[in-house]
């Protein structure tokens, strides 16, 4: 079974079609920055991109990706930060930080589509990611200030970093 | 045991240690700066400082979110004088010769740590200004430090730590009288704003949590446990499990026939259950799907949640309990010459801890040797108590402290640390054990249901001159209180009024309760903080004013210790949030102001929250203001965040909370059916610490306490309802 990952082809050898995404990444690649929080699409904490789009990989089967591009938190920002995660640092948004992983990839898909996007819009993109350690308040100041950090430069061109990363046969992972 | 006595342990440990380190002088056994890290099998210090100018600093204590893997480096770095961008932080291994209790909970991380680690930063600082004067050949007291150096003002002359490490190495270890502690006004980090020593790491979804370890050679299990507690495996379909894709293997785990209790010293409780062994995660947890297990449940809880409310709540009619805990002056006496008696009962519900890394382990056990990684709050306790399960000693058991997705008190206990370590020893291969979120809400150490019936008795000056208090306590052995359910004793109102009757009845329950976050104390807020609001407006008194007025003079009810109420302190965070909120200021109609004061935790907090109320009792809370004095702020980023997020905690746990249980089984599975506050429910949120030279205390949990009495006052100010039991969705409100 072949999924691109990060920009890079990975071969998940004959692995039950029925395994959601979130296991293969964490147990099969050792992508571990994806998180198992409920299982069920009610925490977010698992969220990554399929194609461009933020999408919750504990409801994805494996068997269903074939030909898929799929980013991970670990394919967000390369050597360098991606805004989004370097807005995380600078508002000091994390707690235990668990969640988090899930909140970037969330926020950075809202960014990619919506470069300024008003409160309505952040909210209702960040709805579907529970923090129980309650860092909102930064989630939303974070992604207020990246919003404004990716004007500055061209957000095409980060946006497709990752992919670009491993068309160049960067290391991805 | 309550989290207080984790400071016993602790003081008692750190005086040992340092004495014994002191006695070893030039070994630099308690305190070294060193130009390499220790080898392997050495004694550990706090500090090493690399050639090249890097400072490592171990972070003694379990991180699950709250920040000590930032604020305690940080008060190590401030009287070592170290450069915080040189400064990397590592998790210090568990090993209570070396570093006392290592645990987290009872907000206690910084102020047990406080003296030793000032104590650790300065005496490797004084090293290093003695290997300075050493190289140099001047006075000591000619010399001091700037961030990363030693330096000679007369001269100019300077040299870095990195440079200096080696020499200082060397140094005899000063004694207790040779090594002084800044001032504050002398602090360059302490109280300023500092990201967390993990964020790059977090962001960037590197390898941290208990749930990411893994091992070589490591198998994947689930564990499948009665959902009624205390329930034991009698068979299972173990040979059509085994027979599964990727499954290794699946057993019973006979386990112990009565529900948990819990008692972190001393249990070696596992539940029955069936572990299934797998190559891979999901490949166990889908096996579960063909498992069937048959179970004994003669020693199992048959609890339900709703028969012990209706018991509760009939208890509650009776104006005393069955027994006394309290009695102060003469409550009886004031209570029939008062001018006006107001009484209510207040109540909670169950409630879960769903933090949000559901609770896992990586164990290996084999032969006499045991290793373990995991994410608990109280690692020294996992090492005890699974030395006593295994029948191992101490020392051949290896702990590793992980970062933790969230604790909140829930991972004080060890169970999960148990089960994984017995399934590795019947494979006989390293296992990472996996909760699955529905079992993590189904056997939790739940917040424990409470019942008080208050009562206040006012003078014809609409004073408050006496107090009673009916606590109905959960128990299940008919003669203590279930953790979290019973009553402590309390400086405001119970020591401040003349007049105190405290007592307690009991209704039987075996559903195990632990500690959730500022436990007691988040509960009991609200009734207490609710009733007084209810009392000033039946004395026709603004709540501000009746609150400062209540707290009596100033004073400290036990001077020196922190954990007593001063209420000087008080009243300033009272007077500092409402001047914030505008207390007092005309709103529009359904809207309104609440407050909130508790101290717990060393902290004295308040908060005013604003909300309005719609037709449908949707309730906005616009925003909250929290004022609090800690004593000195470690990382002021880092005790906001925490502020912030008791807000957030708070309002999540009062809006729809609850675990409803049924012949001993938890209803609610998963996130779908337990509602945790969610992004664009929150309120603005604006945090004031004042400036105050108390030593530090922490800031995890003490903001939680008054969230809920603000906000409920709140919503009485806005829509004339009062709330008087938890989740406020139980009267149909929800917040919005
Ligand atoms: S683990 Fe996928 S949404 Fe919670
Ligand atoms: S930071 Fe802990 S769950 Fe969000």
């Amino acid at each position: 079974m072949q999924l691109t990952i990060n920009g890079q082809a990975q071969d998940l050898g004959d692995l039950d079609p029925e395994m959601p995404l979130l296991w293969a990444l964490r147990d099969i690649l050792g992508l571990v920055g994806t998180k198992y929080g409920c299982g069920v699409a009610q925490c977010g904490a698992c969220t990554v991109w399929l194609d461009d789009n933020p999408v919750r990989s504990c409801q994805l089967t494996v068997g269903a990706l074939a030909g898929r591009r799929i980013t991970t938190i670990e394919g967000l920002g390369q050597d360098e930060l991606h805004p989004v995660q370097r807005a995380w640092v600078e508002h000091d948004v994390a707690q235990c930080g668990y969640c988090q992983a899930g909140q970037i990839m969330s926020a950075a898909a809202l960014l990619k589509r919506d470069p300024s996007p008003s409160m309505a819009a952040i909210e209702s993109a960040m709805a579907g990611n529970l923090c129980r350690c309650g860092t909102y308040t930064r989630i939303v100041a974070a992604v207020q200030s990246a919003a404004q950090s990716l004007a500055q430069i061209d957000c095409y061109e980060v946006g497709e970093s990752a992919q670009a990363a491993g068309d160049r046969g960067g290391a991805a992972v | 045991m309550t989290l207080g006595e984790f400071s016993t342990v602790n003081r008692r440990d750190f005086i040992r240690w340092s004495g014994f380190g002191l006695a070893v002088t030039g070994q630099g056994l308690y305190m070294v700066a060193m130009a390499q890290p220790a080898p392997e099998g050495e004694l550990n210090p706090y500090i090493v400082i690399h050639e090249d100018g890097r400072v490592l600093i171990s972070a003694p204590n379990p991180d699950v979110g709250q920040g000590v893997n930032t604020s305690l480096p940080m008060i190590v770095a401030e009287e070592l004088d170290a450069d915080w961008a040189s400064v990397e932080v590592i998790a210090a291994p568990v090993d209570p010769q070396r570093y006392g209790a290592q645990f987290a909970g009872g907000s206690l991380s910084v102020r047990n740590r406080w003296n030793e680690l000032r104590t650790m930063g300065a005496t490797a600082r004084e090293m290093l200004l003695r290997a300075a004067a050493a190289s140099w050949q001047l006075p000591r007291e000619q010399l001091t430090t700037e961030p990363g150096q030693v330096v000679h003002g007369a001269t100019g002359r300077r040299a870095s730590f990195g440079e200096l490490a080696a020499l200082a190495a060397q140094q005899p270890v000063p004694g207790e009288g040779e090594v002084t502690l800044k001032d504050s006004a002398e602090y360059r980090l302490l109280g300023n704003r500092v990201v967390n020593a993990a964020a790059e790491d977090i962001v960037r979804g590197h390898s941290l949590f208990g749930i990411d370890v893994v091992v070589p050679d490591m198998v994947y299990a689930t564990y499948v446990k009665c959902p009624q507690p205390g329930g034991t495996p009698s068979s299972a379909n173990l040979d059509a499990v085994k027979n599964l894709p990727g499954v290794l293997d699946a057993f019973l785990i006979k386990g112990d026939a009565v529900p948990p209790v819990f008692d972190l010293r001393n249990s070696t409780h596992v539940a029955g259950g069936v572990a299934i062994v797998a190559t891979n995660t999901w490949a166990a947890f889908k096996a579960r799907r063909s498992l069937q297990v048959q179970w004994d449940t003669a020693g199992a809880s048959r609890d339900d949640s709703a028969a012990i409310e209706s018991q509760a709540v009939k208890a509650m009619e009776q104006v005393q309990g069955d027994r006394e805990l309290v009695r102060t002056g003469d409550p009886d006496r004031a209570f029939a010459s008062a001018a006006s008696v107001l009484s209510a009962q207040y109540l909670t519900e169950f409630i879960s801890h769903a933090q949000l890394e559901p609770q896992g382990c990586v164990a290996h056990v084999s032969g006499d040797r045991a290793e373990v990684w995991t994410s608990s709050q109280t690692p020294g306790f996992a090492q005890i108590t699974l030395g006593k399960l295994l029948d191992l000693p101490a020392g051949n058991i290896r702990v590793h402290q992980v970062r933790g997705g969230g604790g909140f008190g829930r991972r004080l206990s060890n169970e999960y640390v148990r089960e994984a370590a017995l399934i590795s020893q019947r494979v006989g291969k390293p296992v990472k054990l996996q909760w699955m979120r529905e079992d993590d809400m189904a056997f939790d150490f739940y917040r424990a249901p409470t019942y008080y019936r208050l009562e206040g008795a006012l003078s014809d000056q609409g004073e408050l001159v006496a107090w009673r208090n009916h606590v109905v306590s959960a128990s299940a052995d008919g003669d203590k209180a279930n953790y979290g359910a019973g009553y402590r004793n309390k400086d405001f109102p119970d020591r401040v009024l003349a007049n105190v009757h405290v007592t307690q009845s009991l209704v039987h329950s075996v559903t195990p309760t632990g500690a959730w976050r500022a436990p007691e104390s988040n509960v009991y807020a609200f009734a207490e903080q609710s009733f007084l609001h209810e009392l000033a407006l039946a004395a026709n008194r603004d709540h501000r004013e009746f609150l400062m007025t209540t707290l009596g003079e100033d004073k400290w009810y036990e001077d020196g210790n922190l954990g007593r109420l001063h209420t000087g302190r008080a009243r300033a965070v009272i007077e500092a949030v409402t001047r914030a909120a505008g207390w007092g200021r005309a709103l529009p109609e359904n809207r309104g102001l609440g407050l909130g004061f508790y101290f717990s935790h060393a902290g004295h907090v308040a908060e005013v929250a604003e909300v309005s109320v719609d037709e449908r009792k949707g309730v906005t809370v616009h925003k909250v203001w929290a004022a609090a004095d800690l004593g000195q702020i470690v990382n002021l980023s880092g005790a906001e965040n925490q502020f912030q997020g008791s807000v957030v905690d708070g309002l999540s746990a009062l809006a729809n909370q609850r675990i409803s249980i049924r012949e001993g089984a938890v209803q609610q599975r998963n996130f779908d059916q337990y509602d945790l506050l969610r992004l664009p429910q929150r309120p603005d949120i604006s945090v004031t610490f004042l400036s105050s030279d108390f030593p530090p205390s922490g800031a995890g949990e003490p903001a939680l306490p008054p969230l809920a009495p603000a906000v409920c006052n709140a919503v009485f100010a806005a829509c004339g309802q009062r709330i008087r039991s938890l989740p406020i969705s139980r009267q149909g409100f929800r917040i919005v």
